[in-house]
């Protein structure tokens, strides 16, 4: 039950569950629809520096989700977590380490462009592209928690991959896995 | 006319017949599609089958175009299919026509070969574009199939349509699957005798897989063999279906599995089919057990990873041989099984040869299902030692696993590093090629390796089911690139020669009596290589990658040879931007070989013969 009664609020992300559920991931889509075509940003204008941590992740001035790479070089958890998800979840069609494919865009550029609610709509409730070429068309995954209940972690990593703090492959070093953050993946992935 | 009243009004048009046959003596037998098909392959000319043939050899006895003179092969012409997704399967050639399919939207053309190619008719099915959405790793079809002026279309989407090869009319349609559980089509079909053998897609969507045999005449079905669950779903007598000589015993399925995750097990059947119509039965493999995270299974997962032979009158199974039990590394058991008759120890054997994607090359008695020869094809491979061949053992028949490359033993959470081969297989489903003037076997290889690490997953239907995160890495301390064209001798077990690629080889081989083999490289070049010796004596770069298979026919007395271009696929998604490569170590910068720096999107046939 956790999993669709978790409760979200839009006026602050920083209080949202960090592992959120489809529903509330929905309900964000509707409030993002229209940002969806976000503009060319350069990377340097992206703010992925940390500015705070709730204990379970970490984020930036304007509370949206980011890495956090410690003085010992570690990543943290749940953007380490969100290389494993993208590698499971995304990359069979997005190419690994968020670099694209053949058809399907490098999600490691999209991150960066695609404002982070417009990224969640995205990935919650799919898209379209048609052309002469044929489609594109990017799935719903609103209600797959091995993506919603992740969704910010992999946001995390394509964001460190965008900026080229995390180089490609596994990243080599991370912290551990917190008790916080475990309890709210399971309630996320159990609820 | 409502369908309900067509079928009233065919059934008393068959009554009719059927009394009609009364009066004037037996009736003539049934047509059977392969009675046409099994003419059609012996002639060389035309290409009829994805595989050339029922054994699936991709062998043509033309040599016009032969190793003497394949260094003038020039284009003759070419088409342009409209599509920029993955091309893989070959164009038919059925008389004066070629028949060309399409990735999705699964386009069909048909091209006059008396006026260059003109379009005689098309066929454009009307898809929802919503199953893109749930194909795994690109939008390829492997191609049509053709028995006694029918075309078979297996759409993206599992809608299997009959086409009328004259004129393009849709004589009947059938719907195999269901995309929103994330049931689609990649594969061809194969017309067997009155019914058509079709399989089914999306092992890493959890779909529970099957082989399905439908009618020729109407599209209904005659049987379903699912691959997992209990023996009468899966059409398996337990007395009379064997494994490596002995009954299967009841439940063999069942009691293999924990629980109910046989329903959402996979063992989908996405590959290709092969049949001897002398022993009557169908082979093909099934694929990967669902998910990838093995200590969600736990048990042999039965009976995916198999090669299965069943009557295609009833689908009741022969024999079972499975090859990877309880998968750990997504090694999906589907490639083509190979049907060749060759000497082993002196004595002429009906054989069946199967590259699996786990690196080995199984050779077996087609008609017992006993294992005669397993033996890497790629020297890479490391998670299993070797596959114990001493009847007494305990172990008989199964591949004796590395514990230090055991995803399931160093356990969830855990990235075991150094896995060879990598998840796409030593070979992926690009079909090999047999040549009976030199005995061997020319195998299409990917040389990747890779780290996995599994994790707890949930399923929900029509939903990704995958359970892993995985690296993968061009072979270490090897040539550096990622692929290998090899030729092999499944009587010994041995490489005879190995071609090292700069990528996978994801194209079909072709072999012929003119002494060469041909294959496409993701970079898109045609090659011609000498089958005895493997020298290169021909190479021609295509618009764009080659993942599709080479094929040839004759057309008023001139040989050509035809092959897709259009890169994508599974070999497009992981190479596209390139690997990282291990001997840099994991992370170095500028290590990588990117298909991206060689080719682009594309979807072109392209048409070879020898100057006038």
């Amino acid at each position: 039950m956790a999993f669709e009664s978790l409760s979200f609020s839009t006026a602050s992300a920083r209080r949202a569950p960090r592992l959120r559920s489809a529903a509330a991931a929905a309900l964000l889509g509707v409030l993002a629809a229209g940002a969806a075509l976000a503009e060319q940003k350069h990377r340097e204008d992206v703010d992925v520096a940390a500015a705070s941590n709730d204990g379970i992740r970490y984020f930036n001035a304007e509370d949206v989700p980011t890495f956090n790479i410690n003085d010992k070089g570690e990543l943290d958890w749940p953007t380490f977590s969100g290389f494993r998800r993208y590698h499971a979840e995304c990359h069979v069609c997005h190419g690994p380490d968020g670099e694209g494919s053949t058809y399907a865009p490098a999600l490691k550029n999209s991150a960066l462009n695609l404002d982070y609610y417009a990224f969640l709509e995205v990935v919650a409730s799919g898209r379209q592209v048609t052309g002469a070429s044929g489609n594109s068309v990017m799935p719903a995954f609103g209600t797959n928690k091995n993506v919603m209940c992740y969704l910010d972690d992999i946001y995390s990593y394509l964001r460190a991959r965008g900026v080229d703090a995390l180089p490609r492959g596994r990243p080599a070093k991370r912290e551990q896995k917190t008790d916080a953050y475990s309890d709210l993946e399971k309630e996320c992935m159990e609820g | 006319m409502t369908r309900s009243a067509m079928r009233a009004a065919k059934a008393a048009f068959l009554g009719a017949a059927l009394s009609g046959a009364a009066f004037f003596g037996p009736a003539l037998a049934p047509a059977l599609a392969n009675d046409g098909l099994l003419a059609l392959q012996d002639d060389p000319k035309q290409w009829t089958m994805q595989l050339g043939d029922y054994a699936g050899n991709r062998y043509s006895e033309l040599d016009q175009i032969n190793a003497e003179n394949v260094k003038n092969l020039q284009v003759s012409w070419t088409f342009s299919t409209g599509v920029l997704r993955g091309h893989e399967g070959s164009p038919l050639v059925v008389g004066d026509v070629m028949y060309v399919h399409t990735p999705f939207p699964n386009t069909v053309y048909a091209l006059d070969l008396n006026d260059d190619g003109r379009i005689l008719w098309r066929y454009t099915p009307q898809q929802n574009p919503e199953v893109i959405g749930v194909m795994c790793c690109d939008t390829v079809y492997r191609g049509l199939a053709y028995a006694d002026g029918v075309l078979f279309l297996h759409q993206a989407d599992t809608t299997l349509v009959a086409l009328d090869a004259k004129t393009g009319d849709v004589k009947w349609s059938v719907v195999n699957g269901d995309p929103a559980k994330g049931e689609t089509n990649t594969t061809t079909v194969l017309p067997v005798k009155d019914k058509v053998i079709v399989g089914i897609s999306g092992g890493e969507y959890g779909v529970r897989g099957h082989v399905t045999a439908y009618n020729v005449s109407d599209g209904s079905m005659a049987w379903r063999a699912y691959s997992t669950g209990p023996d009468d779903e899966m059409l398996v007598d337990p007395e009379k279906t064997t494994v490596l000589g002995k009954p299967v015993g009841a439940n063999s399925s069942l009691e293999s599995w924990e629980g109910d995750q046989w329903k959402i097990g996979g063992g989908t059947t996405w590959g290709w089919f092969t049949y001897d119509p002398e022993a009557d039965l169908v082979y093909y493999g099934t694929g990967n057990p669902s998910t990838w995270n093995p200590s969600q299974r736990p048990g042999d997962n039965k009976w995916s990873m198999t090669i299965m032979a069943r009557d295609p009158d009833t689908g009741v199974a022969r024999w079972f041989y499975q090859k990877t039990p309880h998968d750990e590394w997504d090694y999906d058991g589907i490639n083509e099984n190979l049907l060749v008759d060759q000497e082993i120890d002196g004595v002429e054997r009906k054989l069946l040869v199967n590259f699996d994607r786990n690196g080995f090359g199984y050779t077996l008695d087609r008609l017992t299902g006993e294992l005669l020869v397993a033996e890497k094809y790629d020297p890479a491979v490391n998670w299993a030692t070797h596959v114990d061949m001493d009847p007494a053992s305990a172990t008989y028949g199964r591949p004796q696993v590395v514990a230090e490359f055991s995803t399931e033993q160093n356990g969830e959470d855990v990235n075991s590093t150094g896995i060879c081969p990598a998840a796409l297989g030593s070979k992926d489903q690009q079909p090999s090629a047999f040549s009976p003037k030199t005995g061997l076997f020319y195998v299409p290889t990917n040389h990747v390796c890779m780290d996995y690490e599994p994790f707890r997953v949930s399923y929900t239907a029509g939903q990704p089911y995958v359970g892993a995160t995985l690296s993968m890495y061009p072979a270490p301390d090897s040539h550096g690139g990622m692929g290998n064209f090899i030729a092999w001798d499944a009587t010994q077990g041995k490489i005879a020669w190995s071609l090292p690629e700069r990528f996978s080889v994801w194209s079909g081989a072709l072999a012929t009596a003119g002494d060469i083999v041909f294959y496409g490289t993701l970079e898109g070049y045609l090659k011609a290589v000498d089958s005895k010796t493997g020298e290169e004596l021909y190479r021609f770069k295509t618009p764009s990658g080659i993942i599709g298979n080479v094929m040839t026919y004759e057309h008023k007395g001139k040989q050509y040879i035809g092959v897709l271009s259009g890169v994508g696929g599974w070999a497009g998604i992981g190479l596209a931007a390139g690997l990282t490569n291990a001997n840099d170590g994991l992370g170095a910068v500028g290590g990588y070989a990117a298909l991206s720096d060689y080719t682009a999107l594309g979807g072109q046939l392209t048409v070879f013969a020898l100057p006038n």
